[in-house]
């Protein structure tokens, strides 16, 4: 069967090849336990460090591979064919680590990311509060300047990699006159005075996950840990929407791939009525979409991580577009998939559910496919605007 | 500390068949694999490694393509990786494999202080090429060995037994065979697996080794297989039904029948 030529490189295939590996030798085995009990893949982490995957969207001046966010997308896909809970505890430390990219300086960089890029620290951003989802603009964690640091003051919610990452880029307000531009980011270590974790909170899906409050009273920051300039957060936050989208487009194209395998795999062993059920052509048709969906989300997240690592500066409506439509496509094809495993696909025995129950969050974290929309339809807007005459 | 890990490349027989015509091994289209008594012994090497530095070559013998095990050995971390391959070398038993094997060892540049094999290949699974290397090169082994920590003047070794383990002092240099209990191979690095793909791995051939040419391949083997064959199914087999008590009552009964019991 010929594969479908998106013209990865010698590099690119081999992360695909040995994540393939270490998806079924290491995580299919474990991963109905972690989701079952709710348990960090600390040690999968720490392996896929040892395998040099933790920096792979490192400079290599900082100590990474520097393999580009295709490279990167590509890891991410192949770990979500086995759990996205496993996979998002490996993006997010990119994640936590693109304001530092984007805007850290030459000193924050060399400090922070090469410990990163070793996988000897982990990482979590930090922007979500009980009252900002969605709408950024509306953090209410302060950060007060006071001598040579600052004070940080509010309680962040559902941060992904919250009480297991030792480096957390945060975003607080500054000048809450200014809105929007008066939100600055920070880098927060572990065991800085006044942080502290709230509770781990029990999920739906991804459960492997560590999904954690963060607690800041009178939290003690150098000022040197301020990313760029005051006022730049809302912007830093932005700009690592633009590019750590596509990685949840991967999560959602590896989480269908996987979906998709699991289900013609069962097809053609399941005998009714005296035949493979994938005999049945409305079976076929059924997994033909689920293709055509998987297909087609790879394509354009694959497209996006081209047009980023190609150096194109305004890619906001193509990642929005491929997180969006890729976490749909997950959504859709796993609760397909366990349409076709039937009353197999509903028991807890089987991968089936937890895949479908896993899929939901692609929809809702990194901004709702309804913000995404809203982000695409914005950019049309502007495109538009700019062809007038 | 240098390290040599034997390793050899076998076909992977989750996915062997026999033909059952000819009782021969279908070879064709089977992909290769370390043989995974030997990812034991190499993960042993890493250990020791990590804890005491030094350097780990890997050495096979057997076709071109055996090239192939080296490149992965390498890229889970061993440093060097040599392959004793030359036509004349063909159809050696385990006699003539530790032979030649021996020859590469003494070869070597540094001083070797720890040689490691797996307990046994799972084609052959003869288990006597780490012992035959042992005597050829004339170094004490110890076989089934879960671990190993460095010592003074060289290993302590827990060997395992049927009822439990042996514990050994063993002054270096020293060879072991390495059980599955020990460990489990860690996964490739990225920088290695890209490097191993463009190292140069030496091939020792009879040139570069000088044998005694009555010791090697099929002419120098003293053992020759008779005959391969798949050992005949008996389907004669009876299972018992009912309540486990009638079952074992019956069970008895046929085995006095039998004269078993």
């Amino acid at each position: 069967m010929g594969e479908i030529n998106y013209g990865l490189t010698e590099e690119q295939l081999e992360i695909r090849a040995m994540l393939d590996e270490f998806g079924k030798e290491r995580i299919v085995p474990v991963r109905a336990e972690l989701d079952e009990k709710g348990i960090f893949p600390s040690a999968l982490l720490k392996e896929l460090a040892q395998m040099d995957m933790m920096g792979l969207y490192i400079d290599e001046a900082y100590g990474g591979m520097g393999v580009g966010h295709l490279g990167f997308c590509i890891a991410v896909e192949t770990l979500s064919k086995y759990c996205i809970g496993v996979s998002v505890s490996y993006a997010a430390n990119a994640l936590g680590a693109d304001p530092i990219i984007i805007g850290g300086s030459e000193e924050q960089k060399k400090k922070y990311l090469s410990p990163l890029a070793s996988g000897e620290k982990w990482a979590a951003f930090g922007l979500t509060e009980p009252n900002a989802g969605s709408d950024a603009g509306g953090i209410a964690t302060t950060a007060v300047k006071k001598g040579d640091k600052y004070i940080l003051n509010g309680t962040k919610q559902w941060i992904t990699n919250g009480g297991e990452a030792d480096t957390y880029t945060i975003l607080a307000v500054t000048n809450k006159a200014k809105g929007a531009r008066g939100v600055s980011c920070f880098i927060v270590e572990k065991g800085m005075p006044g942080f502290s974790f709230g509770k781990k909170e029990d999920k739906l899906g991804i459960r492997a996950s560590a999904t954690r409050e963060l607690i800041f009273q009178d939290c003690e920051v150098p000022a040197e840990n301020l990313i760029a300039k005051e006022g730049m957060g809302f912007l830093l936050a932005m700009k690592t929407f633009d590019i750590s989208r596509p990685g949840i487009a991967a999560q959602g194209v590896g989480l269908a791939q996987g979906a998709l395998d699991m289900a013609v795999d069962y097809a053609r062993v399941r005998h009714q009525f005296g035949k493979p059920i994938i005999a049945n052509q409305g079976l076929q048709w059924m997994l033909a979409d689920m293709a055509m969906k998987v297909e087609t989300a790879r394509a354009i997240t694959y497209v996006a991580c081209n047009t980023i690592d190609g150096g194109e500066k305004d890619v906001s409506k193509i990642s929005a577009m491929c997180k969006c439509y890729a976490g749909d496509v997950a959504m859709s094809v796993t609760t397909d998939a366990l349409q076709v495993l039937g009353g197999y696909g509903f028991m807890k025995e089987y991968p089936a559910e937890k895949m479908m129950r896993d899929a939901k969050i692609l929809q809702i974290y990194e901004g709702t496919n309804q913000i995404q929309r809203d982000v695409i339809g914005a950019a049309l807007i502007k495109e538009y605007a700019s062809r007038a005459r | 500390m240098n390290i040599v890990v034997c390793i050899k490349q076998v076909p992977d027989s989750d996915k062997v068949t026999i033909d059952r015509e000819t009782n021969r091994l279908n070879r064709a289209g089977v992909p290769s694999i370390i043989n995974p008594f030997d990812e034991n012994a190499l993960e042993m090497a890493l250990q020791l490694k990590d804890k005491h530095g030094g350097k780990i070559t890997v050495i096979s013998m057997g076709p071109p393509q055996a090239e192939e095990a080296l490149r992965t050995a390498l890229s889970h971390g061993a440093d060097e990786a040599i392959l004793i391959s030359d036509r004349k070398f063909g159809g050696a038993d385990t006699w003539a494999t530790s032979y030649t094997i021996t020859l590469a060892l003494k070869k070597l540049a540094d001083p070797v202080d720890l040689i490691l094999f797996g307990k046994q290949a799972i084609d052959g699974d003869t288990a006597q090429v780490g012992p035959g290397v042992a005597h050829f090169f004339g170094v004490p082994m110890i076989t089934y060995a879960k671990s190993c920590e460095v010592t003074e003047n060289g290993f302590r070794v827990q060997q395992v037994t049927d009822h439990g383990y042996n514990v050994w002092d063993v002054e270096k240099p020293a060879a072991l065979t390495v059980v599955k209990e020990a460990n489990q191979l860690r996964m490739p690095s990225l920088k290695k697996k890209m490097a191993a793909k463009k190292a140069e791995i030496p091939v020792w051939g009879a040139e570069q080794l000088q044998p005694d040419e009555t010791k090697i391949g099929l002419s120098g083997s003293p053992t020759k297989v008779n005959k391969v064959f798949a050992p005949p199914v008996k389907l004669n087999k009876e299972i018992l039904s009912g309540e486990p008590a009638d079952m074992v009552k019956e069970l008895i009964y046929k085995l006095r029948e039998k004269k078993v019991l």
